[in-house]
């Protein structure tokens, strides 16, 4: 009797979960954990679900180490996120397996894309589809320590504009022991952290050169312009010796334990730049050199999936839209400090004129992204081409033509 | 009718012999262990096999390629650099842990004074979690005026080293916290051996004239032989699959400077789950499994008694 009863209460249970699963679709949202980021978007979708009462977002979140691999498992089995965040690098791979769809022309017209976000959002469009639409994007500045400009004789509020000024700041704020030995980096050196951004597509480019062609489908720095670059890199631990590979470790450490008077950094850095408490610091542009500016952003982008099919298909679509919107991308900024991937959001005359967010954004004016088929291996080509130098006292012509035709090799081995 | 099965069970449990019952309680204690071991362990184990001839990526289902994988590996510089710098962990990291160990045991066994105390100073770094360990180090070996070790020789007027950031000094400084933590395990085998063999051995050999180095040649050394053997292999394999120490002591260039540290299981981590290539992952795994297997078989055909 009594199990008659479980079973009777079991099936009215299952009937109403069921009832409940009809009138409300529920999709899928997977992200990184990444503490701010994880907040701002339970903002969203708490928003999106009061505009939307019939449909509900569960929100996943994994370590980032883990993260590619088991959207990758999960997705090309079926099961997992209807909407997902990626890296825009790894978008070939992800169309490759057919994890994420085309974005549907009638929600997203091509057209309304390219006139409102910035066009660095190009890199996630192949075969004339786009395949995903960031809520916000991040660049590259220099953060300068105050008070070392200060205790240098330096003008705290004219952060270097040129190269040149580069050079002389970090000349002057370095300090050394007796033995000669940096104590404290007039620039923060880490080809591991965003140098190697920097050097690809803001040094090589300023020299005259550009780092690929087609597409970033074939190396094109082996020549005179990506020479010069490395050997401005690299000077400045044997000419000018202003900085030091492996100082304190990351060039973040180095300036967050107010050891460096500078270093390059992304919006991404803000938050943890903001916890300093013994220094005021100041953010610039990239200094320009040869009269030109450059930058690199990059961006996370929202993509559907192509589990999503029907009724979840156009909840996706919905969500999507949602946070890409300018009044998403908002939140997202006061969020995670990350900058609104529309120009309508971002170029607004508050946040250009904001001290920390205007140098940013004006990078993203004149930023480029490098297509990447690995970033991890492309990365560890531009770290060992400088450490060859640095290290083994390797010619840079030698080392730069090592890594054109290393990095050249994974290129094509993706393209496979 | 419900009742039908419970009831033909037991008559068959009566009915058995009680070496029967024993050998079947046996088993079914034993089934969960071999269930776990043949599904979490082994079936994967052969399904990397299989998976090293294919190019799986993760993506796209899997394809069988042949060899192609194992023409990859034998011609890719960076295997044969990873495979240098893994017997160079295997080949400096063994004898040099297993000399101080012994070193320490045997002269420890002999301390009554704060034994206790001393011989768990040794065990306490077994204890610690390599990561932790490896992030302190990698703080020790820093330039100044972060770096402990630095700051002691410019101290004393010895120009400083660039330990982690040199291509030469690299592997032995990673290695050095390496066998520092397997120490306490070590000198705790190597102990409970010493302690194994009879004292009226020694009583004997003391009574005959016989000098402490001649003792330990001819009576500690060979009877000792069952704990050297289980401590080789042991800290062979050890060695053979390093990688806690190695990634996060080089945590932003992984293996680096150059590849100079990187072992085989780094690189089977970056080619698995950086660049994805599960397909070459596994070759080099199948590899790994190759080296580690005659490594062991020719250690113990060597040190085994006649």
């Amino acid at each position: 009797m009594r199990f008659k009863k479980m079973i009777a209460g079991l099936a009215f249970g299952v009937s109403v979960l069921a009832a409940n699963a009809a009138s409300a679709v529920e999709i899928e949202y997977w992200q990184y954990v990444f503490d701010s980021r994880v907040k701002a978007m339970d903002q969203l979708i708490q928003k999106f679900q009061a505009a939307n009462p019939g449909i509900t977002v569960k929100h996943t979140t994994f370590p980032y180490a883990e993260y590619q691999t088991k959207v990758a498992a999960t997705v090309s089995a079926g099961q997992g996120p209807d909407v997902v965040q990626l890296f825009y690098g790894w978008v070939d791979g992800f169309i490759a397996g057919k994890l994420i769809q085309p974005l549907p022309k009638d929600a997203f017209p091509h057209d309304k894309i390219e006139a409102e976000f910035f066009p660095i959002v190009t890199a996630m469009k192949r075969n004339g589809e786009y395949y995903g639409l960031p809520t916000a994007v991040r660049s590259l500045a220099l953060f300068y320590n105050k008070k070392a400009f200060q205790a240098a004789g330096l003008d705290p509020n004219k952060p270097p504009q040129t190269i040149e000024e580069f050079v002389a700041a970090a000349e002057k704020t370095v300090k050394r022991d007796g033995s000669g030995n940096i104590v404290s980096e007039g620039f923060a050196m880490d080809m591991a952290g965003q140098d190697h951004q920097w050097w690809r597509e803001v040094l090589v480019r300023q020299n005259g050169g550009v780092p690929y062609t087609d597409n970033d489908r074939k190396v094109a720095y082996n020549n005179e312009a990506g020479l010069k670059a490395l050997q401005f890199y690299v000077d400045l631990q044997n000419k000018q010796k202003v900085g030091q590979l492996g100082f304190m470790d990351e060039a973040q450490a180095a300036f967050k334990g107010g050891l460096a008077a500078m270093t390059i950094d992304g919006t991404f850095r803000l938050g943890a730049f903001n916890a300093i408490k013994s220094f005021e610091w100041g953010v610039a542009e990239l200094p320009a050199a040869n009269g030109v500016r450059s930058n690199y952003a990059s961006y996370f982008a929202n993509a559907i999936t192509g589990k999503a099919q029907g009724e979840k298909l156009d909840a996706a679509k919905k969500f999507l839209a949602y946070v890409s919107s300018p009044e998403a991308m908002e939140i997202w900024l006061k969020a995670v400090g990350e900058l609104p991937a529309r120009r309508s959001a971002a170029l607004t005359q508050e946040n250009l004129s904001n001290p920390i967010y205007g140098p940013f954004l004006k990078g993203l004016e004149y930023a480029h992204t490098t297509l990447f088929v690995d970033e991890a291996a492309q990365r560890q080509v531009a770290i060992d081409m400088v450490n060859r130098v640095l290290i083994q006292k390797q010619d840079p012509k030698e080392s730069l033509a090592e890594a054109a035709k290393a990095e050249q090799a994974i290129i094509d081995r993706a393209a496979k | 009718m419900v009742t039908a099965s419970p009831a033909k069970s037991s008559r068959l449990w009566d009915g058995m012999s009680l070496r029967q019952k024993r050998v079947l309680w046996a088993w079914s204690f034993l089934a969960v262990p071999i269930l776990f071991y043949s599904v979490i362990r082994f079936w994967p184990t052969l399904e990397a096999f299989w998976l090293s001839f294919t190019d799986w990526n993760l993506l796209r289902p899997a394809s069988f390629v042949g060899l192609a994988n194992y023409i990859r590996l034998v011609n890719d510089p960076l295997f044969w650099q990873v495979f240098r710098n893994t017997a160079a962990y295997l080949v400096i990291g063994t004898p040099l842990s297993l000399l101080i160990s012994f070193a320490v045991a045997y002269y420890l066994d002999r301390v009554t004074f704060m034994h206790g105390f001393i011989r768990a100073l040794y065990f306490l770094p077994f204890l610690t979690t390599a990561a932790a360990m490896a992030w302190v180090w990698r703080w020790f070996y820093q330039p100044v005026p972060i770096g402990v070790i630095n700051g002691f020789l410019s101290s004393i007027g010895i120009p400083q080293q660039p330990f982690l950031r040199s291509v030469t000094q690299a592997l032995p400084a990673i290695l050095a916290p390496a066998v520092w933590a397997g120490l306490g395990f070590q000198v705790i085998i190597f102990m409970a051996g010493l302690r194994a063999i009879p004292s009226s051995y020694y009583e004997a050999a003391r009574i005959d004239g016989l000098s402490e180095f001649t003792i330990l040649r001819k009576i500690t050394i060979p009877l000792l032989k069952p704990t050297i053997v289980f401590l080789v292999v042991f800290s062979s394999i050890g060695f053979l699959r390093i990688f806690d120490q190695v990634y996060n002591m080089t945590f932003n260039d992984p293996g680096g400077p150059l590849n100079t540290t990187k072992p085989i299981v780094l690189m089977i981590y970056q080619t698995a789950f950086k660049s994805m290539e599960m397909g070459y992952a596994a070759a080099q795994t199948v590899v790994l499994f190759l080296i580690l297997l005659v490594v062991s078989l020719i250690q113990l055909r060597v040190l085994k008694d006649r």
